[in-house]
């Protein structure tokens, strides 16, 4: 479904990525895993198109997608959620779900509002709300259901754990195991093994912008362990 | 003042926010999604009023104002697909410059359209009666105006609140990269904004044209009053500029009113001062977050390496030399040469190492020119004294503004100079008595030992050469040092206990200074000093010299001001639309090396040593 090899990719002089490849398939849940500052979010990125790649090819479904500007990848049902939510602060919540509206794509779970609301109760329960009058976790529901506005058919998620309390963390791991039962297939950036653990079927371990490891997720997370 | 002659003030205050309203909002709405101040609004506007006066005797009035506007928001729709697009990831100065290049060339367009003399508008069918009010009558009219403005803010908000555009809009204003990756094309919706901003333009400018006739000299006065509005407002926000324009307008209206249309001006620069000392980020703006984008460090400003200041001793030693083969016109355009460079190195000087960047810089170099002529005639001051205290003052008007200027940064900071610079040209412009108005002072010659072309050179070279030393040695004094430190890390300079604003306060009188001496060695030469001295446009020009060099690089300002100077020189003499040339050469160069000149050849050089 998505499938990346040799990234070279980085910021002003710096190379970050080297030489990254990885691959997923449809309706299956991926981890990337790595230490702060290995890369993780910087793949993410590249994926996506928000960092201009140096070298190596990227393929979605049948097509091309490394040289297409991000809203095109949008477009194609590459989902993107980033670390930091970025929600539009200015905007209610129904409004930042409006900015992510796409029409329906065959081959993917198409989304309304309402039924988001279902996934996410907390969200129905403020509309209204402004993005920047909401809490860290309702931030992190709201960038997901933003993005799955788009119907994607893969996501890349980074880090949807990071800085959650145990109950919300508990949710969210509910809630990517609800994703990939509707068919999604899902690229997960994580450091927190146990939360890569609870919904992940294989894993990519990613040390300095390399890939250091890829199988099933009890093997990589003894390497990422013993690093 | 009766209360009949307070109230039609205060309704003609209403009906001129109006316009004032329509332009200001298109420029902060451009500004929140693509991070571009549109230098040519007011070039929109222009091209409004004329638009509908030209079609007002075919189509009728009515018909002639939407007309105008469709046909500017098509114009604005053109300029961001075909230049625009080309330069969003281009530094900020460059794009300012690129759309200030289009102010050149609009101008020129209006002038070659329709000619140099004012057109008079038609009055609008239906409303050309006044109603009575009190003893007084008010133009029915302006009436209709006073309604329409507060309408136009209803229609903005229903657009950008009720429709998916402007939800899109508003999310890209925060946050464009995060937009993009949830499948927003930002083209065609920053087209969208473009145009929609350029029909408020057009629109507002059309709606004047009842009120005031269409001329060529209204772009860049509409656009520092929409700047001076947009800050007081703040930017980006709507209302703010609502409430904004109503506030400079009446100020207008009642300074005019009351009969003291010469302090309109001040009375607006103590508004905006107060404003900005209270509320640094307008009255309805919001601390502006920060940028998101690729990560990006100033190149740092290599000392001159020995073969360099060899090359540069041998430069000045050829200049010294030059009157003994050559004279007359050649001794002119270099004396010209060398105070430009004088005046480009001194904004450099702010601009690239103290990072404040200045769009006003011509208000010192004005400043300097103006004393010196007013010391010399009005004062009876010998030359030599003259020129020597010139610089002071320039560099005391320096000190007052940036108090108020290193309080800002960015964009704000460019508005605010530009402003600053605007209101110090209309003093010198509506001052008669002292400063002979539009006129200028004539008159203004060197002391008979300086009187010819050869000495006045020589001393032009000397001063210059001296002053540009001075600057070049403070870069690598500690002071230099600092400010540097201040610009690239604000709070970690404020953390070791550097007074940041302080340092960079020094930093703009030093650079207002030295404008000043470049000013009154140019009065000097001319022998007049005119507003033009201290237009926008001169600033502009340093700008352009300073960006052309490079902003990064030392010596660049020189080259900067050298070629600029000469293409200047040359294009005036041989072209009737030189400034449209000018518009033209600047875009291409824009277009061509988004580094700037001496930047390119640099580029080129390291990477042939690679
Ligand atoms: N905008 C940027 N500009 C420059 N360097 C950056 C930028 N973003 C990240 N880096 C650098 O790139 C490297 C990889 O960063 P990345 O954000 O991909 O790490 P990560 O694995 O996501 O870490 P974390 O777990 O902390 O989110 C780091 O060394 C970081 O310093
Ligand atoms: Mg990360």
């Amino acid at each position: 479904m998505l499938e990346a090899r040799g990234l070279v990719a980085g910021y002003g002089r710096a190379q970050i990525l080297f030489d990254v490849a990885l691959e997923i398939r449809a309706g299956e849940v991926v981890a990337l895993l790595g230490r702060n500052g290995a890369g993780k979010s910087t793949t993410l990125k590249a994926l996506m198109g928000l960092l201009p790649l140096r070298a190596g090819e990227v393929r979605f479904g049948a097509e091309r997608i490394d040289r297409l500007p991000a809203y095109r990848i949008a477009r194609l049902g590459l989902g993107y959620v980033p670390e930091d939510r970025r929600i539009f602060t200015d905007l209610t919540v129904i409004e930042n779900l409006e900015v992510g509206r796409q029409p329906p794509r065959a081959g993917a779970p198409a989304w309304t509002p309402a039924r988001l609301y279902e996934l996410f109760p907390n969200l129905a329960r403020m509309q209204t709300r402004l993005g920047g009058r909401m809490s860290g976790g309702e931030q992190q529901m709201l960038t997901i259901a933003r993005t799955l506005m788009g119907n994607p058919a893969a996501l890349l998620l980074d880090e949807p754990s990071e800085g959650l309390a145990p109950v919300i963390v508990e949710q969210m791991a509910r809630t990517i195991r609800d994703l990939k039962r509707e068919g999604l297939a899902i690229l997960l950036s994580e450091q927190n093994v146990h939360f890569a653990d609870a919904v992940a079927d294989r894993a990519y371990l990613i040390e300095q912008g390399h890939i250091r490891g890829a199988g099933a997720l009890a093997e990589v997370r003894e390497r990422y362990q013993s690093l | 003042m009766s209360y009949d002659s307070f109230v039609i003030q205060f309704l003609n205050g209403l009906a001129g926010a109006s316009s004032l309203f329509m332009v200001a909002a298109g420029l902060s709405l451009i500004f929140g999604v693509t991070r571009i101040i549109n230098f040519a609004h007011g070039s929109l506007y222009m091209l409004g009023m004329y638009i509908a006066v030209a079609c007002a005797g075919k189509i009728g009035f009515w018909w002639a104002v939407p007309v105008a506007a469709l046909a500017v928001a098509a114009v604005g729709a053109l300029v961001e697909m075909l230049l625009l697009r080309r330069i969003y990831a281009a530094p900020e100065l460059l794009q300012l410059l690129a759309t200030f290049a289009l102010v050149l060339v609009a101008k020129d367009y209006a002038l070659w359209q329709w000619g140099s003399e004012d057109i008079l508008g038609p009055r609008a069918p239906g409303l050309a009666g006044a109603v009575a009010i009190g003893k007084a009558a008010f133009p029915e009219y302006d009436l209709f105006l006073i309604g329409f403005g507060p309408l136009m803010l209803l229609a903005l908000w229903l657009v950008l609140t009720r429709t998916r555009w402007g939800t899109l809009v508003r999310a890209a204003t925060q946050d464009r990269e995060m937009a993009a990756a949830l499948g927003v094309n930002q083209k065609w919706l920053f087209t969208g904004v473009f145009a929609l901003g350029a029909f408020l333009a057009g629109l507002g400018g059309a709606l004047q044209i009842p009120r005031e006739p269409a001329t060529l000299l209204i772009d860049l006065s509409v656009v520092s009053d929409a700047f001076v509005v947009v800050v007081v407002g703040g930017l980006g926000s709507i209302g703010g500029a609502f409430v904004a324009a109503l506030l400079i307008a009446q100020i207008k209206s009642f300074c005019i009113g009351l009969g003291f249309s010469q302090v309109t001006l001040v009375a607006e620069f103590i508004v905006m001062a107060l404003v900005l000392v209270l509320r640094p980020w307008g009255l309805l703006g919001r601390v502006p977050a920060q940028a998101r984008g690729p990560w990006t460090a100033e190149r740092p400003l290599v000392p001159p390496s020995r073969p360099a200041l060899a090359a540069l001793g041998a430069v000045a030693a050829t200049l010294l030399a030059l009157p003994l083969v050559s004279g007359g016109y050649t001794l002119v355009l270099l004396t010209e040469i060398l105070l430009f460079a004088l005046f480009a190195v001194s904004l450099h000087f702010i601009m690239g190492p103290a990072g404040l960047h200045s769009f006003g810089h011509a208000a010192y170099f004005g400043l300097g020119a103006y004393a010196a002529g007013i010391f010399l005639l009005r004062e009876k001051l010998p030359m030599e004294l003259a020129l020597a205290l010139a610089p002071l003052v320039a560099g005391l008007g320096a000190l007052v503004f940036g108090w108020f200027c290193v309080r800002l940064s960015g964009i704000y900071l460019a508005m605010l100079t530009l402003a600053f610079a605007q209101i110090a040209w209309s003093v010198v412009f509506q001052w008669d008595a002292l400063t002979g108005g539009s006129n200028g002072i004539v008159g203004v010659w060197p002391a008979p030992w300086l009187a010819s072309k050869t000495a006045y050179y020589l001393l032009t070279l000397v001063v210059c050469a001296a002053a540009i030393a001075f600057l070049w040695r403070a870069l690598y004094s500690p002071f230099g040092y600092a400010l540097r430190a201040a610009r690239d890390s604000p709070l970690r300079a404020d953390a070791i206990g550097m007074d940041t604003r302080r340092l960079q306060w020094a930093g703009f009188a030093l650079a207002g200074l030295f404008a000043g001496i470049a000013g009154a060695l140019y009065a000097f030469s001319k022998g007049s000093i005119s507003p033009e001295t201290m237009a926008v446009t001169r600033s502009v020009d340093g700008l352009v010299m300073v960006l052309l060099g490079g902003i990064q690089t030392l010596t660049g300002p020189l080259w900067g001001a050298a070629l600029f100077t000469w293409l200047q020189d040359t294009v005036a003499r041989n072209v009737d639309y030189w400034r449209a040339v000018i518009g033209a050469v600047i875009l291409f160069l824009v277009l061509a090396f988004p580094q700037g000149v001496t930047g390119f050849v640099g580029e080129r050089l390291r990477a042939r040593d690679a």
